[in-house]
């Protein structure tokens, strides 16, 4: 009989538990160790085994027993150097033999809690089922009874606009022989004529500087070079200091969030600046973790970003879930719109951004009383966040695409749906279908939508999906080098790639929205609210977002 | 396509001559229904100019339905024409067609213009939903000089079952279009022209812009903006919210519908307005592929295109009578003595604007504004 402790592994997790399983081939492997180098987490890591060998060398079988100690590859069982399957080791292996394998009998839930530490990672909600948007087909197709247009030879202008838009019955304009004119000393909201897929909210810090630098100069090279007006929102983090005086701002939307990182530096450089920022958005809630602030860990508080953000090296930097000055939205929301628009003279579009909920309609409504709040932003629940804990990523959190439908129709009930613009986030583009599900929330009454796992998934090649693949942004330990700040990791992201990535998405986006837009007949406005343009196969879906029934 | 035959003139002529040239542009089957709208009128209703015409369409219980509510808010007929109808095969006959002509309510007589006009019009919504259910009830238009008539069938043959090639009933613009039969349930509030205060228009082509600007038009807050039966009666109301809500000059319906690009707002002289305008009205944007023909209550005619002109349409005639047609042998049949390198055949810049009485054509270009 064996010894008792041979026998106990009790409280020792068995591979079995966990999401990724290294498969290791011992042929294949020269033993090179860069897989158990490269690895983010220390997952695998080289170790010796003794194995006994029978082997044969004589004419004649003439079995012979020897034992050997040999080197391998070993994932480890330790929970907090799990897998994450992100396959970096695969990436770099010359032979072809280390990858990661999903594992759908894990339950890693169940012992991701050591410590009492509830689990936190970056990424998007785990759930890789098909969502309401990737469900929506565009069904009224022009053919025979009206001329369908053609994608590539009529003229399509895919633009939208943000900022508060007049009502017709309100605008300052009179008669004069017959030409209208402006009334003199009346306030016209500032109103910016974008393309209507944004780059949304990432901030420098959560990013590398080559993966932000590769957005921005995409974001120029769309604007100055395609003739696309591209816009991008900074995230919470100011904004390189060079940039806040470049005429390049103006492609630039500037978050402000509840811990103002980085707005000292901002509001210095406004007697610099030479440009207007595009807009201001004020951060009240985030879509992938609805309820919690930021946080920046203190290894990625480098000296850049230090600097950007007026804050010391190596902090946490945490903003609070909620702004501490908010305790009403009648009051302290209109103050800070109205403030934020001081500042630059009510010559820059000011709106809030929210995570997608229940009670969006009244937010809604509350703003559509304000005339001075430019947008609403709203973020679904299957939204990006650089770190979170795991539980507000997949539980918490509103889907964006009857949300964003309930809003739009009850601003149809008051007539104001062109007065404030929708802008849809969360979701979009997570099966790749970007231009598809930018296409279906216009049409289901969005005036823009915003993009960012897409972004980084298509320019930088995230390994990041909804199988929990990878999702390390929040430990500074990005293996493609787009949420870190270390240096070492950085370097294997090029800026000029991601740059040259990101237009060529919004090339191909482009053409992809005007293969949807050109059979419905639509090519001089965006078909904000042409909800009789979609149709699904479900009937509760269809219902809720009034919409056809389609099977 | 849906054929239009529009035709103003400074002399009474019959809706035939629009019905002949609508029997021109016939092209395969065409039986979704007629509609004519008659304004200046002659022969008896020329003594009633400031009485409203209620034209329309009841069933037995229907007409009776209509009289006690006309009577229970105070107006009082004054005259009643009906069509000398003709039975002919194809077209089944309704029980009552008519054009009343009533004296305003006494408390309304001498109220100003503007709330007469909404009377009319809440009365006409008010007895239109009196028999949306069983369709006892049908009304066209209830306004001043203008009288509505409306059936499904095919236009020459429903020419012949009012009789209209013998009656009397003539006037100085009549605008008529034969529907194609692209839609299956046939309504007779869907066929065009329509008519809300003073102003019509009609419309070929399918409007694709359709839901977003029903959306808008729905909620101004004005009850006039109901129906919507067929996708082109927004090309109307929104005439009307551009004129009558918004009192901008005619010019500027074509800068709504279809609004320039903006690198050619820059060259307009106002284009301080115009990019206003862009952004307040983009979702009464249409997309075409449509020409729209039109006339304001002063009379004046006009016709324009969608911005990708992917319709026909042609103005020609004779100074005092020109025409307005979806396709140009419409406008041989209608007004063959003509000049015909005068024609226009708007682009998708121009707007051709026909004076009140024809006694102009003006082409307005919305690049020089």
């Amino acid at each position: 009989m064996e010894p008792a402790t041979w026998l106990d592994h009790n409280h020792q997790l068995s591979l079995k538990e966990f999401p990724y399983i290294i498969r290791w081939r011992d042929d294949r492997c020269k033993r090179c160790g860069r897989c158990t180098a490269v690895c983010p987490v220390k997952a695998i890591e080289p170790g010796i085994q003794a194995q006994r060998i029978v082997y044969s060398e004589a004419p004649t079988p003439t079995p012979m027993v020897t034992k050997r100690i040999v080197h391998v590859v070993r994932q480890v069982t330790d929970i907090n150097r799990y897998c994450t399957g992100c396959g970096t080791c695969t990436l770099v292996c010359p032979n072809e033999a280390i990858e990661p394998e999903y594992n759908p009998q894990h339950k890693f839930l169940h012992f991701k809690n050591k410590g009492g530490d509830a689990y936190k990672r970056g990424g998007r909600r785990n759930d890789p089922g098909t969502s309401t948007l990737d469900r929506l087909k565009f069904t009224r197709i022009s053919m025979l009874t009206d001329p369908a247009l053609d994608a590539g030879r009529h003229e399509f202008r895919i633009r939208t606009l943000l900022g508060r838009i007049l009502p017709p019955e309100k605008l300052p304009l009179k008669d004069e022989n017959g030409k209208l004119t402006l009334k003199n000393d009346t306030f016209i909201p500032p109103v910016r004529e974008i393309y209507p897929i944004m780059i949304g909210s990432m901030s420098v810090g959560a990013l590398s500087p080559p993966m932000w630098e590769g957005l921005a100069m995409g974001v120029a090279y769309l604007n100055e070079v395609m003739g696309m007006p591209v816009v991008m929102c900074t995230g919470e983090g100011g904004v390189p200091p060079r940039l806040l005086k470049s005429r390049f701002l103006k492609y630039f939307i500037i978050q402000i969030a509840s811990g103002y990182f980085g707005w000292d530096e901002i509001i210095h450089a406004l007697p610099h600046m030479v440009e207007d920022p595009c807009a201001i958005e004020i951060k009240y809630g985030q879509g992938a973790k609805p309820g919690d602030g930021g946080l920046l860990m203190a290894y990625k508080v480098l000296k850049l970003i230090a600097n950007i953000r007026g804050v010391p090296m190596y902090v946490d930097l945490a903003s609070p879930p909620t702004h501490q000055t908010k305790y009403s939205i009648e009051e302290a929301v209109a103050k800070m719109i109205q403030s934020m628009s001081m500042a630059w003279g009510f010559r820059v579009p000011v709106y809030p951004k929210i995570s997608g909920t229940k009670t969006a309609r009244a937010v809604l409504n509350n703003l559509a009383r304000n005339p001075y709040a430019a947008a609403l932003s709203i973020d679904g629940e299957d939204g990006g966040t650089g770190a979170a804990y795991n539980v507000s990523m997949d539980k918490m959190g509103h889907p964006i695409a009857s949300n964003i439908r309930e809003c739009y129709l009850d601003l149809v009930k008051q007539g104001k749906q062109n007065e404030l613009p929708l802008i849809a986030a969360g979701g979009i583009g997570k099966k790749g279908n970007l231009a598809a599900n930018a296409a279906a929330l216009f049409m289901l009454g969005a005036s823009a939508v915003s993009i960012g796992k897409y972004i980084m998934q298509a320019a930088a090649d995230c390994f990041g999906d909804e199988m929990n693949r990878c999702n390390l942004c929040n430990t500074g330990r990005c293996p493609r080098g787009i949420t870190t700040q270390d240096p070492k990791l950085y370097r294997r992201l090029d800026a000029d790639k991601v740059a040259e990535r990101v237009v060529e998405v919004f090339k191909a986006a482009d053409t992809e929205l005007k293969k949807i837009f050109a059979p419905m007949g639509r090519s001089t406005e965006l078909p904000i609210g042409m909800s009789d343009g979609l149709s699904v196969d479900d009937k509760a879906i269809a219902e809720r977002l009034q919409i056809s029934y389609a099977c | 396509m849906c054929r239009l035959a529009a035709i103003t003139s400074n002399e009474y002529f019959s809706p035939m001559e629009n019905i002949v040239a609508l029997e021109t542009m016939k092209e395969g089957h065409d039986g979704s229904g007629m509609g004519l709208v008659l304004k200046d009128l002659n022969g008896e209703f020329r003594e009633l100019k400031d009485y409203p015409i209620l034209s329309g369409i009841c069933s037995k219980d229907g007409y009776r339905k209509l009289e006690d509510y006309m009577q229970s808010l105070g107006f009082k007929e004054k005259h009643m024409w009906s069509p000398a109808i003709r039975p002919v095969k194809g077209i089944e006959k309704r029980d009552y067609y008519f054009a009343k002509v009533y004296q305003y309510p006494e408390e309304y007589l001498d109220k100003p213009w503007a709330e007469k006009e909404d009377l009319l019009m809440k009365t006409r919504i008010a007895l239109r939903k009196l028999g949306e259910e069983d369709e006892s009830i049908v009304v066209f238009s209830f306004y001043p000089d203008i009288i509505t008539i409306k059936e499904v069938g095919d236009p020459l043959t429903l020419g012949e079952f009012f009789g209209l090639d013998k009656s009397n009933l003539k006037a100085k613009i009549i605008f008529a279009q034969g529907r194609q039969n692209t839609n299956y349930a046939i309504n007779l509030y869907a066929c065009h022209p329509f008519f809300i205060q003073g102003y019509c228009t009609m419309t070929n082509g399918e409007n694709t812009a359709f839901v977003p600007i029903r959306e808008f038009l729905m909620s101004r807050g004005f009850p006039g903006y109901i129906g919507y039966n067929s996708d082109s009666e927004v090309f109307t109301h929104i005439l009307h919210y551009t004129r009558r809500q918004l009192g901008f000059p005619l010019t500027y319906y074509k800068d709504i519908i279809t609004p320039l690009k903006d690198t050619e707002i820059e060259k307009r002289p106002d284009r301080d307005a115009l990019r206003l305008l862009k952004a307040s009205l983009r979702m009464l944007t249409i997309d075409g592929p449509n020409c729209v023909i039109g006339f304001t209550p002063d009379g004046t005619c006009f016709m324009v295109q969608d911005s990708k002109k992917l319709r026909p349409g042609v103005v020609g005639g004779v100074k005092g009578k020109y025409a307005l047609m979806s396709e140009e042998c419409g406008l041989d049949r209608a007004i063959p003595d003509r000049d015909r390198s005068k024609d226009v055949f708007p682009m998708k810049y121009d707007m051709v604007i026909v004076s009140p009485g024809a006694k102009e054509v003006k082409v307005w270009n919305q690049l020089h504004g």
